[in-house]
Parts: structure tokens; C-alpha cells; sequence
């Protein structure tokens, strides 16, 4: 054995030149390490593998001149952005790419940016300066930033996109999620521009909630909020019997009575137990616009703005209702519900027919004994503990600050830094969902609730939550498209009480302030007719057939109404022109009927609108069959030539017409004096 | 005290690479009987977004020779890759039904997917179904459908959306009628959306859309026409399917 290697030795480095000769050799050998591992690399191996697929193309010259061997790179410094993700991902830009089957070469799909203006990692995230498959699409130790999986790329458009874009429906659903459930309570979410996400769930005052509800019915509710209604926004905090017993002890004993107090029921307007009578005035005054209810068969009508009303018996005192429904104002003023002036008799037959929509299981095993000071005391602590004073106001008790850790970069978190637990993906997605989904599951003792969210939301949040990363907070202003921000704007003087009183802006954008549910208002003195105004405030007839939500009848008086509609024609005007610039009176039959031609031939307004009850039946616009009573020509006339200049987002689209065709159309329309409506045969 | 340190990273490092390592074992099935059909109760031509869960589980059912439903016949799901089922495979319950929730991959395109039961024989019977997954170009056009077109091009009416098409004298096209669609050229599909149904010769009650929305926007609605097309339109891009 010592021999064989002695020769072996002897063989190569016997004497001085077989020494020299293999040295150099090895040296050789070492030299070409370098080289060949550039060689193999994985980069060159995608980018044979392309000049194979595109030989066999119709297009291959145009491909092949358009391919560029070695690294390529995408350098934008003021975005941050060294991209190299080009050199495997070489038919990005190529058209005639689409229908590869490999992802690597396919053409990048449609979208609004280019590929040189933003590069990839912008959006996509990953580490781009990396040349090698796991290193630039996965975490690795030294980037903790892999790919953002598709379901949640829309979070890569939200780190400059804080407007709502059509293109993202996720990412603007999943913000809507988080203040419509009140999660900037507790977490604060800073936009890019310095803006913050802000709660809009308003959840209810305690001061009073003794005037309102019982401790039997409070205890149930923060047992299990989704037992009393489905759509509850309160979250489960999985509280024990005695805690639940405990804090529904301490939020009686802080309740102080309203002042001035709430009055008994009438005992000559008692709760009318007439369901038909009810169940008509509910309807009548649209209650439904806001509030769901469960019908008979079970499923939920309504809206979402206010509270679900399956079992308001249960939950509501009914001296509470009968005040309530008299004036919403008194018990909360900042409540978004108007001040409906309904008379003595409307308030007992509503209220009855209120307290008639029960859920008795709901309480039917809650036995409380009276509280004792302990109990109290143990649940004022409970209280503070999980923040409770985050969302409600509490006599006693003040809104905790920065309650729970601010997400404003949670997007940019490093994998590091989390807590994993079982049966959570090991990825920075993976850990939002998983906390959003079930928060418990990351500790017993951690404080945030269960919220009752489909997987669908939980995705649609966990989207916007990615989308807060570092970049979003660093980069240039010039990068970020703002939010929408409301204004502030409140109507003025005695009509403006009387408005904010009304809650108009509940419903009705005014000057970028108020809801989205009905008509924007802000150039209303220049679309109608004063006449026409006042009529509708007495007695609000349906303008579109096909909708559910309508405007309620608010029993205005005379002289309310004379302020209302003094206020509405002498502010909501628009600069753009003169209400009284276009007199019908220059209006002649020929030209009407030229209008009617247009109308009913070469636009089809009929599709959508209804001018003649007898014949029409469009019922995606409202009906004009009362324009000439209803409108000022010159509204109408500015109105065909662009609609969207005087309502930005309406759905009418423009028609390009000409000057002629809507001085032509708008004399026909004017000439449509209709005072009836009729209910559009539905389906 | 240094030695004790090393050992310690090291017992965590071991822990932690085992951990991300192990994996939910497959089940093997065990089933008890099996059927001569599989046929497809729900959750087919789904239109869904890319990566994303569909909106409705998949619910395929085993029959027996009679035409009625087996239970306990195994069901396995399959699909092209990025296709994720949950469960992928299982037994099939009293009312001969197996449920899988499906997420589609990360490209839009048209998906084949296959649920599968063996006979007695041991074998497979296959049922293929087609889901699509919207990309940002069809998400987009789906949006822009529900804001404008689908009043009058859905014949479903919903209680907060009442359907104009029975109003209208020339009846619009639902956008899955390949049939009917899928013979248009893209160049007029565009042109009827921009300049309305007289720029084809046809009914001036398809306005045109030109002059409210973009260029860019009217391309991503004949792009999701193109997306949701049934039968399916020919070059309507990617069609998945296992190899």
C-alpha cells in the first residue's frame, strides 16, 4: 500500500519538471472553476432554453434580434429598483409571447405600467439584484422579501395607489374591511401620504346603555355578538361565563340616565299591535334603505348602514324605541340616522311593531344574579384590559392610545421578527391571514378578538395590510396617487340645522362631503325647478323604478320646506352656466318633434329611460317623463352635451352629440309634462 | 458557557429546519365501494381570479350502474399546475358527493381540472371541468362590466339589481355567449363598445361608450368577454391543462 503511493507520488512529482508539470496542471484545473461555474449557471441555462423555443417560431428573426445574451439589468435609483429578473424573464415585452406555456418566457399580461418606468420588484416584490431562481422569488436569509403570490398582488398596486382604482377590487374591499370593522380603533394604519386609515363602524356610546338595553341582554351579546345577528361587526372575545357576568356588571353600574331623562310610554299611544300597519310604515319611510331585517323566509333585507333589526325587541327597551324613533338626536347625536317627525301614533306603531321582532332564545338562558361591588370592580378591569374604551366611550374610562401595535409597515415585516404556530404558512402572508383569521390560535392570552370574516375578506384585508410596506411610507411624493378625502362641509345657517337635523348628508353628497347612496346635491339648484322641489320634499315620488332605496318622507312642514328649498336653488348652483340661460318658450314644435326623433331613434334613450309611461319601460335611468316640470332646460341641455362634467362617475354615458341634436332632445324632453308615476313592472 | 451557546443555536436550528420541513401526509383512502359514472353536481365554468379560491366549492357525485349515488368511492382531484384542491381527494358521503374547495393558479387562463374515481376494475373514470381565472386586464372588465353593461347584458335579475333586458327591443348578448361572440373580431368588438351598435349596423340602444370610458378600459372589458366566453373563444389565450 506505502509503496503504491510512493510511486504514485513518484509518477507526478518525482523529479523537479513532473513536479512543475502538474502544479500547472492543478493550477489549470483551479483557474477553470470560475469560468465554468459562470458556465452552468442558472441564468444561461434559461436563456438557451429560450433561444430554443423562440428557433422554432414563426417570428424567430424578430425574437432573436430582439434577445440580448448575458445579465440584463433594470436600474431606476430613485425607485430603488436593480432589477435583473429580465435575464431569465426574457418575453416579457414580446407580443407574440402570450400563449407561452412556460411562465419564464411568457409576455408579462396587460397592465397600465411599463416595465422600464417601474421595473419588477416594485410590484412584485422578490430580491431583484439576484441571479438565481430561489434567491430572487423566495426569502432567504439575507432578503427576507420573497414574492408576493398572486392572490395578493393587488397589494403591490396599493403602496402607491391610495385611491379606490376599478382594476383592484381586493385591495380597495379589504380597506373598506378595515374600517368598516373598526380596526384603526385599536391598530393605527398611516397611508403613504400621511394620511390616516380611519374607523368607520361607529360603535355605540355606554354611557347610557342602561336607558337602552338590559345587563341580561348585554351579557348574551358580548358572549357571542353573533348569536343576537349575523352581521354583527362586534367581535367575539371568547370571554369566560363570570367575565361576561363581571363586565356586563360594570357597564350597568357606569350607565348614568340621560339627561333629560327618557320618558315612560305613553300610555294613550301604546304600542299599537297592528304587524300590518307596521310593517307598511316600516316600509313607507324605507327603513330598509339602512337597516336589514330577516323576512319570514329567513333571508336577510336591507342595508348595512344601520343595524340589523331581526331582534330589536329583544335588545331595546321599548321606552327607549319610543324615544329613538321620535328623535334619534336625543339619546345620540352623533348618530347618522335622520330625525324622521313622526306624530305620536307613528312612533307607537312603529315602536310596536319594533319590539314585535324578537329573538327570545337569545336571552332565554341568561339567569344573573344582582351584581356585587367584587364583580364590578373585576369587571372595570376586565374592561381596560381588553380595551373596550378603544371603541366604545365608557363613563370612567379613557380611550387607551396606541392599544394594539401599529400596522402602518406591516407589509415590510421581517420574517424574523413573527412568532409562527402551528398550521400557519411560514410567510409573511401566511402570518397576516393567520392572525386575522383566528387570533387566538397565536396565544390564549392575547387580546384580539375573533372577528367573524369569510376566507374571502380575510384575504381581501390581508391584501391591503401587505400593501403597508417601507416603500410605501419612503418613496417620492411624485410616486403616490392621494386618497379621496371627504371635505368638511356642512350646509349653513337655519337650513343647514334643519339639513343636518334631516341627516341629508347621510345619503346625499354635497361639495365632496356625505354618503353615496343617493343623488349628489351639490348643483341641484341648477338641475331642477323650485316648484318641482317642494313637491317632492312633501311627498317624494320614485324617479328609478328599479331601486329599493328611496328617499323617505320626512313629514316637513310648510315652512320647512319653503327653507329648504330657498337654500338648495340659491347655493347649489353651478359656475359653469346660468339655470334661466335657455327659455323653453324657444322651444318649437318642429324641433320637439326632431327631439322625439332623436330620442326614440338615433340614441334609443328608451333603453334606459322612460318618456312615456304608456310605451317605455328602460328603467336603468330615472324616468323623464316629468323633465318639463322637473328640470331647467338649460340643466338638461348641458347634461346631454357631457354628463360627466356635471356628475363626475354617472353611469349615462356621453353621446358626443351635437349642438343641434341637444338643443333638439332637449326640447322634447322639456315638453314632457307627466305628473303621474308609475311602479315599472318588476320582475 | 460558549460550547452550551452553540449547542443551543444548533438544537434551534435543527428544530426550526424540521419544523418547516414536515408536511401533511397524504391519506390513503380506504374506500368501500365504487361507482360506473362521476358526474358533476356543482362548482364547473366558475369564474374566478387568479390564485384565488373560487366562490363555490367543486361537488362532484359517484353513481352506481342503476344511476344512483354511491357512497364511499374514492374521488381524487387533479389539476395543472398552481391548482390547489382542498381536500384533493376523498370519500364520497351518504348522497354520493364529494366537496373540494379549488384555488386556480397564478395565470388567467382557462383551467382544466379532473375528478377521478376508479370502477371495479380499478379504472379511472374522469370528469373534466373548465374554471377561469380573471388576470388584472379581465378583472378590471369585470368590474367595469358590473358598473355598466351588466344591467342589460345579464339576464339575472337580483333584488338590488333588476335586469333592463327584457326592455329592450334588440336583445343584448350575454358576454358568455360564445357562440354568438366569439365570430366577432376584435377589432369590431371594439368598435361596437366605442361607437355603439349602429357603427356594426346594429341597434342603437348599445350606446357608445367611447366618450366615457378609456381606451385602455374598453381593450379590458373585450378582454373579459374574450375571458368568459362559453364555448370558449379560440385564441382567448392559455388553456391549462395537465400534461
Amino acid at each position: 500500500m506505502k509503496n503504491q503511493l510512493k510511486a504514485v507520488w513518484q509518477f507526478f512529482f518525482g523529479d523537479s519538471a513532473r513536479a512543475f508539470g502538474s502544479a500547472s496542471l492543478i493550477l489549470l484545473a483551479l483557474l477553470a472553476i470560475s469560468p465554468a461555474k459562470n458556465h452552468f449557471s442558472q441564468w444561461r441555462h434559461y436563456q438557451k432554453q429560450y433561444l430554443h423555443l423562440i428557433r422554432g417560431r414563426a417570428d424567430a428573426v424578430t425574437l432573436e434580434r430582439h434577445f440580448q445574451g448575458g445579465i440584463q439589468q433594470i436600474w431606476i435609483p430613485e425607485q430603488q429598483v436593480t432589477d435583473r429578473c429580465t435575464t431569465c424573464h426574457l418575453g416579457l415585452k414580446e407580443a407574440s409571447l402570450a400563449d407561452v406555456s412556460a411562465v419564464a418566457f411568457r409576455k408579462h399580461p396587460v397592465v397600465p405600467h411599463s416595465l422600464t418606468e417601474f421595473g419588477c420588484t416594485t410590484c412584485h416584490r422578490g430580491q431583484g439584484a439576484a441571479t438565481t431562481v430561489e434567491e430572487a422569488h423566495n426569502s432567504t436569509e439575507q432578503w427576507e422579501q420573497p414574492l408576493l403570490p398572486a392572490k395578493y398582488i393587488e397589494a403591490g398596486c396599493g403602496q402607491c395607489h391610495l385611491e379606490k382604482q376599478t382594476a383592484t377590487p381586493f385591495l380597495n374591499q379589504g380597506r373598506d374591511l378595515i374600517s368598516s370593522n373598526g380596526c384603526t380603533h385599536c391598530h393605527t394604519i398611516k397611508r403613504g401620504d400621511g394620511t390616516y386609515i380611519l374607523p368607520d363602524d361607529d360603535p355605540p356610546s355606554l354611557k347610557h346603555i342602561a336607558d337602552k338595553t338590559t345587563r341580561e341582554w348585554i351579557y348574551a351579546w358580548i358572549k357571542d355578538p353573533q348569536a343576537y345577528a349575523g352581521t354583527a361587526t362586534m367581535p367575539n372575545y371568547h370571554f369566560t361565563d363570570n367575565d361576561a357576568r363581571d363586565i356586563s356588571a360594570f357597564v350597568m353600574a357606569q350607565s348614568t340616565p340621560l339627561q333629560p331623562p327618557i320618558q315612560p310610554l305613553q300610555t294613550d299611544t301604546k304600542p299599537a299591535a297592528d304587524p300590518a300597519a307596521g310593517t307598511s310604515l316600516y316600509g313607507q319611510s324605507f327603513c330598509a334603505s339602512c337597516h336589514a331585517m330577516q323576512n319570514a323566509a329567513g333571508s336577510l333585507v336591507g342595508g348595512n348602514v344601520g343595524p340589523e333589526l331581526t331582534g330589536i325587541g329583544t335588545k331595546a327597551k321599548p321606552e327607549w324605541l319610543q324615544d329613538w324613533v321620535a328623535n334619534p338626536d336625543h339619546y345620540d347625536p352623533q348618530t347618522m340616522m335622520p330625525h324622521y317627525r313622526f306624530d305620536a301614533t307613528q312612533v307607537a306603531t312603529l315602536v310596536g311593531f319594533l319590539e314585535s321582532k324578537t329573538e327570545p332564545d337569545f336571552v332565554a338562558n341568561v339567569h344573573l344574579e344582582p351584581a356585587t361591588p367584587v364583580q364590578i370592580e373585576h369587571g372595570k378591569r376586565l374592561v381596560m384590559e381588553n380595551g373596550c374604551a378603544s371603541c366604545h366611550e365608557i363613563n370612567g374610562i379613557k380611550k387607551p392610545e396606541n392599544f394594539a401595535p401599529e400596522l402602518t409597515r406591516i407589509g415590510s415585516k421581517p420574517l424574523s421578527q413573527l412568532l409562527f404556530v402551528e398550521g400557519v404558512e411560514h410567510s409573511l402572508p401566511g402570518y397576516v391571514a393567520g392572525k386575522i383569521r383566528n387570533p387566538r390560535a397565536f396565544g390564549p392570552s392575547l387580546k384580539m378578538p375573533q372577528f367573524n370574516l369569510t376566507p374571502q375578506q380575510v384575504d381581501a384585508i390581508t391584501t391591503a395590510l401587505l400593501a403597508q410596506t417601507d416603500r410605501a411610507q419612503t418613496q417620492p411624493p411624485a410616486m403616490r396617487i392621494a386618497s379621496v378625502q371627504q371635505t368638511k362641509y356642512e350646509p349653513a345657517g337655519h337650513a343647514g340645522q334643519l339639513m343636518g337635523d334631516l341627516r341629508c348628508l347621510s345619503c346625499h353628497m354635497i361639495n365632496s362631503h356625505g354618503g353615496d347612496m343617493a343623488p349628489d346635491l351639490t348643483w341641484e339648484g341648477t338641475a331642477v325647478q323650485r316648484e318641482w322641489l317642494v313637491q317632492f320634499l312633501k311627498n317624494p315620488e320614485t324617479l328609478r323604478p328599479a331601486l329599493i332605496r328611496r328617499m323617505p318622507k320626512f313629514n316637513l312642514t310648510d315652512q320647512e320646506i319653503n327653507t329648504l328649498a330657498d337654500y338648495m336653488m340659491t347655493v347649489y348652483q353651478t359656475p359653469q352656466f346660468d339655470r334661466d340661460s335657455l327659455p323653453v318658450s324657444e322651444f318649437t314644435p318642429a324641433v320637439v318633434e326632431q327631439g322625439r326623433e332623436l330620442f326614440y331613434s338615433k340614441f334609443a334613450c328608451q333603453s334606459c329611460h322612460i318618456a312615456d309611461y304608456a310605451k317605455d319601460k328602460g328603467y336603468i335611468g330615472p324616468a323623464l317623463a316629468g323633465t318639463g316640470k322637473r328640470f331647467n332646460a338649460a340643466w338638461v341641455y348641458h347634461w346631454l352635451q357631457d354628463p360627466r362634467s356635471l356628475r363626475p362617475g354617472t353611469v349615462e354615458p356621453n353621446q358626443h352629440m351635437t349642438d343641434d341634436e341637444a338643443h333638439s332632445l332637449t326640447a322634447f324632453l322639456m315638453s314632457l309634462n307627466s305628473t303621474g308615476s308609475k311602479e315599472a313592472p318588476k320582475k | 458557557m460558549k460550547r452550551s451557546l452553540v449547542a443551543i443555536c444548533a438544537l434551534m436550528l435543527v428544530a426550526g429546519g424540521c419544523s418547516r420541513e414536515s408536511k401533511p401526509q397524504p391519506v390513503s383512502l380506504q374506500p368501500t365501494a365504487s361507482g360506473t359514472a362521476i358526474v358533476e353536481s356543482s362548482g364547473g365554468k366558475q369564474i374566478g381570479y387568479i390564485g384565488m379560491p373560487l366562490d363555490q366549492p367543486v361537488v362532484v357525485q359517484v353513481n352506481g350502474a342503476s344511476g344512483s349515488a354511491v357512497a364511499g368511492a374514492a374521488v381524487y382531484f387533479s389539476g395543472p399546475a398552481g391548482v390547489t384542491f382542498t381536500p384533493v381527494s376523498g370519500l364520497t358521503d351518504s348522497s354520493g358527493q364529494v366537496t373540494s374547495t379549488v384555488s386556480l393558479g397564478q395565470q388567467a387562463a382557462r383551467y382544466k381540472i379532473v375528478a377521478s374515481t376508479p370502477d371495479a376494475s380499478g379504472k379511472k373514470l374522469e370528469l373534466p371541468l373548465d374554471e377561469i381565472a380573471l388576470g388584472y386586464q379581465q378583472t378590471l372588465g369585470a368590474q367595469l362590466n358590473g358598473q355598466y353593461c351588466i344591467r342589460c347584458h345579464d339576464p339575472e335579475s337580483t333584488p338590488l339589481r333588476v335586469s333592463n333586458m327584457d326592455n329592450l327591443s334588440a336583445k343584448p348578448h350575454p358576454f358568455t355567449e360564445g357562440d354568438a361572440l366569439n365570430k366577432m373580431s376584435d377589432a369590431d368588438l371594439i368598435a361596437i363598445i366605442s361607437h355603439g351598435g349602429p357603427a356594426l349596423n346594429k341597434s342603437a340602444e348599445m350606446p357608445p361608450w367611447g366618450y366615457t370610458l378609456s381606451k385602455s378600459d374598453i381593450a379590458a372589458l373585450a378582454s373579459y368577454i374574450r375571458a368568459v366566453a362559453d364555448p370558449p373563444y379560440e385564441s382567448g389565450g392559455l388553456v391549462y391543462a395537465q400534461k
